[in-house]
């Protein structure tokens, strides 16, 4: 499966009497984007756009999630498949365009214990990814006969389909630089460089509930059995998040879309390594669960002639055990391992980080310490509303104060402590 | 004081340290079940009280998974 | 910068062991070691106070010392702490790391030196930068350019210290925050090959080891026993009273069921942001299982269900803060005279 994928970089984005790309600039008609949210669900009260830049002081929140304008320009499918009657086909191949710089990104009243705070200046924005990107945000209201269920599920295809809209203004445009990628099929792909030791991902989704899952292909992946996907598909929104408690290690959209271990396996393919493809896991509620989704990883990595393979959390505290489980199967199957997780490790860093333990997990990838507090000053302009800081994950009686600053875990920024290893943040025994 | 643990994810509950474990049904509701109805849960989760308060008294001399 | 200095009776030239119980005093500007260090840090700081104690009142009447440096700390208000060095002298060792945690519970960071097997060193490493000293006060002339070359580095970075290699102090057994050069998914491929080829490689989490503890004796009956219901899945009575956090929660919560048969949607719900809370918000019992235990005592079957019930939400919460909640409640527990406890985690 080969897919190009084109960048447009996007250096400018307004408000606009029409939508449109040209060149680095992206204009939305608000007007007429309004009114195409509001046709995705009856059960909308209220849509609300603002454009967020970076430098401003402006606050986001709580955020539900991020996503990545795309759109296939060649090839099967559409971005984010599954969902719809139509929407099936597989995707990975061809050719896809990408408007590189801007986002998309959801935000209304809170949905359970919902967070994400992105700002867009200040300490806190040193913490999160998405305070370098130009973000059109939608804040959009439901109506209150709506179950938690349901109002999740709107934000999210709000999300996704405006993403999807605004990707489109990319299909005729010329990209400012295009790159490769290819994974051919298994007995292929291991005969092309024979002599490299094989190697794949392991990714983990978190799937416990509300707010705390992931889609495949439209499928909540809660119901999926561990696969195989050629790491391209992923780059076309075969996975989407439907999650967003403790947003510093839940994977928005756009960090699926740009799956920063997939991209950076691609690097070393066929230098260094044979990079054979993915498998998916989830991280279930069960016991039962664990042990087979875990069985099955370690069955289809040895099924794979994988030598190695680098696992990936999302979250913490149960799923650790899932991640000690993966450790543990793949190593003795003979398959070595690196890990990448977060830590819990106090206020101050004063204690152990995970819930879970094996000595097998000796090469393990830190990205940061979620309980670390950090003080984030009042700002000019808030998107979404504030009013929940306090009993948000991370937060605390008291965490909103007066002035509308906020004292709070860096647990409720969005990515920062991103276990896909999509930020620089890292702890270390000091 | 003995101690009984009633927890879904075992393997975490060994791993910190507990003596006495009853697994659990899942961890949004580790002493019921959604799909059950009322009555048929609540005898689901006094079967498993019941186990819990049996480990109580009985005697260990290491970490046991009941 | 203004500096506050605490020294023991030896080094604030009060005597030897002989004065070991000469209590707090406080003098104006450096004193003994105070007045090298005062020079060797030039126009950056200055000693403004001297704490001068025995060491044998310190240890021997601790709460009582605290007290007087904390009102003394009030007083000074000063920008950093300065304690000893104390090399290898265990009770010194100690007082410097207490008034180095005093000191870090107060918002000011503590400055010390000492041998790494004083004992003050392993109990108070995490609230204090100590350099590392020989064993014997012979290496005062070390000690000293060390401390102020920490004291200095804490003066450029604004309070900010590097790493303990890079400026000099000994590990603190924390895990510290910092931005990588490279993004974790492109150290994660890094590492994956140099374990492939065989090479060394440095992990960037030492896998964590847990405490154990021996198995507690068995009832002998249950039908005179007090059974107490503790659970880490926040069930909390209706609109969560005490604001028990939703992640990494600060406190636990001591609720009465006295009267109490059964949990509803009306009386409670969970405070817990790790789990979908829908089914523990239609009917809590499925988390803390009140209903049946009642039922149980009800017939006889226990002695009586504890008419507290705690509580806390396990999730994104630190150990340290899970092992001060679980001595609490455990010692709540005692003095009420519970027999045996169940715990519920989610």
């Amino acid at each position: 499966m080969k897919l190009e994928v084109g960048n447009i970089h996007v250096k400018e984005l307004a408000f606009g009497n029409e939508s449109a790309l040209s060149g680095h600039r992206v204009e939305i008609d608000k007007e007429a984007l309004t009114g195409f949210i509001r046709e995705i669900d009856h059960r909308i009260t209220e849509v609300k756009l603002d454009i967020a830049l970076p430098g401003e002081a402006t606050r986001i929140m709580p955020v539900k999630d991020v996503i990545e304008p795309r759109v296939k320009v060649e090839g099967k499918g559409s971005i984010f498949p599954g969902r719809n009657a139509g929407e099936n086909d597989i995707v990975g191949e061809g050719r896809t365009h990408v408007l590189k710089g801007m986002t998309v990104m959801t935000t209304g009243k809170v949905v359970g214990f919902q967070e994400g705070i992105i700002d867009m200046s200040g300490p806190g924005a040193e913490y999160t990814p998405f305070s370098s990107t130009l973000n059109l945000v939608i804040t959009c209201e439901v109506d209150e006969a709506c179950n938690q269920y349901d109002h999740e599920q709107i934000l999210r295809t709000v999300g996704l389909e405006t993403a999807r809209k605004v990707g489109e203004l990319a299909k005729t445009a010329t990209a400012d630089e295009t790159k490769t990628y290819e994974t051919l099929p298994t007995l292929q792909q291991a005969a092309q460089y024979p002599d490299l030791p094989k190697v794949g991902y392991v990714y983990m989704l978190q799937s416990q509930g509300l707010l705390h899952d992931t889609y495949l292909y439209g499928v909540d992946v809660k119901n999926i059995v561990p696969t195989i996907l050629y790491p391209t598909e992923v780059m076309d929104g075969a996975i989407f998040s439907g999650n967003c408690v403790s947003a510093c290690d839940k994977n928005p959209s756009l960090v699926h879309q740009n799956s920063p271990v997939i991209h950076e396996l691609y690097e070393q393919h066929g230098k260094k390594y044979n990079f054979m493809g993915v498998i998916v896991t989830n991280e279930n509620v069960t016991l039962a669960d664990k042990e087979r989704s875990s069985n099955w990883v370690a069955k289809l990595a040895v099924q794979q002639g994988w030598d190695a393979a680098v696992v990936s959390e999302e979250g913490f505290g149960n799923p650790d055990a899932d991640l000690v489980m993966n450790c543990n199967k793949l190593e003795a199957a003979g398959i070595k391992t690196v890990l990448l997780t977060d830590e819990y490790a106090g206020n101050q860093g004063e204690s152990q980080s995970l819930a879970d333990s094996t000595p097998k997990g000796d090469a393990v990838i830190s990205n940061g310490n979620a309980n670390m507090i950090i003080s984030l000053p009042a700002m000019e302009r808030l998107i979404g509303h504030d009013t929940y800081v306090d009993m948000i994950a991370g937060g605390t009686e008291g965490s909103l104060r007066a002035d509308g600053s906020i004292s709070i875990e860096i647990q409720a920024i969005t990515g920062a402590t991103n276990e896909l290893g999509f930020h620089n943040l890292t702890a270390r025994q000091g | 004081m003995p101690v009984v643990h009633i927890a879904t994810v075992v393997p975490i509950s060994i791993t910190v340290g507990a003596n006495r474990i009853v697994p659990a049904i899942a961890i949004p509701h580790p002493l019921g079940d959604p799909k059950m109805d009322k009555v048929e849960e609540k005898l689901v989760r006094r079967e498993m009280v019941v186990k819990a308060l049996n480990t109580l008294t009985t005697e260990i001399s290491e970490q046991t998974v009941f | 910068m203004r500096i506050l200095h605490y020294i023991n009776q030896f080094f604030g030239q009060k005597g030897g062991e002989e004065a070991a119980n000469h209590p707090i005093e406080l003098v104006e500007g450096p004193v003994g070691p105070g007045g090298a260090l005062n020079n060797l840090l030039g126009d950056k700081a200055e000693i403004v106070n001297t704490i001068i104690c025995g060491d044998s009142y310190f240890n021997e009447n601790e709460g009582v010392a605290v007290m007087g440096i904390k009102e003394i700390i009030e007083q000074v208000k000063p920008d950093l702490i300065v304690a000893g060095p104390a090399f290898n002298a265990g009770r010194y060792g100690v007082a410097c790391g207490r008034v180095g945690k005093l000191a870090a519970e107060m918002g000011i960071t503590c400055i010390s030196g000492m041998y790494p097997e004083n004992p003050g060193y392993d109990l108070y490493k995490q609230t204090a930068y100590m350099v590392e000293t020989k064993n014997s006060a012979a290496d005062m002339r070390k000690a000293l350019p060390n401390m102020a070359a920490l004291i200095s580095a804490f003066i450029e970075k604004e309070g900010k210290l590097g790493m303990p290699a890079e400026d000099g102090y000994m590990p603190r057994d924390l895990r510290v925050n910092m931005f990588a050069e490279k993004r974790g998914a492109a150290r994660a491929v890094d590492m994956l090959i140099a374990k492939l080829a065989g090479e060394e490689f440095t992990t960037e989490y030492p896998m964590p080891v847990f405490d154990n503890v021996a198995p507690f004796a068995a009832l002998k009956s249950l039908k005179d026993a007090k059974i107490a219901l503790v659970t880490s899945g926040g069930v909390v009575p209706k609109g969560n009273p005490d604001h028990i956090e939703s992640s990494s929660a600060q406190k636990y919560g001591e609720y009465s069921i006295e009267g109490i048969f059964d949990l509803t949607e009306e009386t409670h719900e969970t405070a817990h942001g790790g789990y979908d809370p829908v089914k523990c918000n239609e009917n809590s019992d499925v988390v803390l299982p009140v209903d049946v235990l009642r039922d149980l005592e009800k017939e006889g079957v226990i002695g009586s269900l504890h008419n507290m019930f705690y509580t806390t939400v396990g999730n994104g919460t630190s150990v340290s803060n899970s092992k001060k909640f679980g001595a609490e409640i455990a010692q709540k527990l005692l003095d009420a005279g519970v027999s045996a406890a169940i715990l519920t985690s989610t």
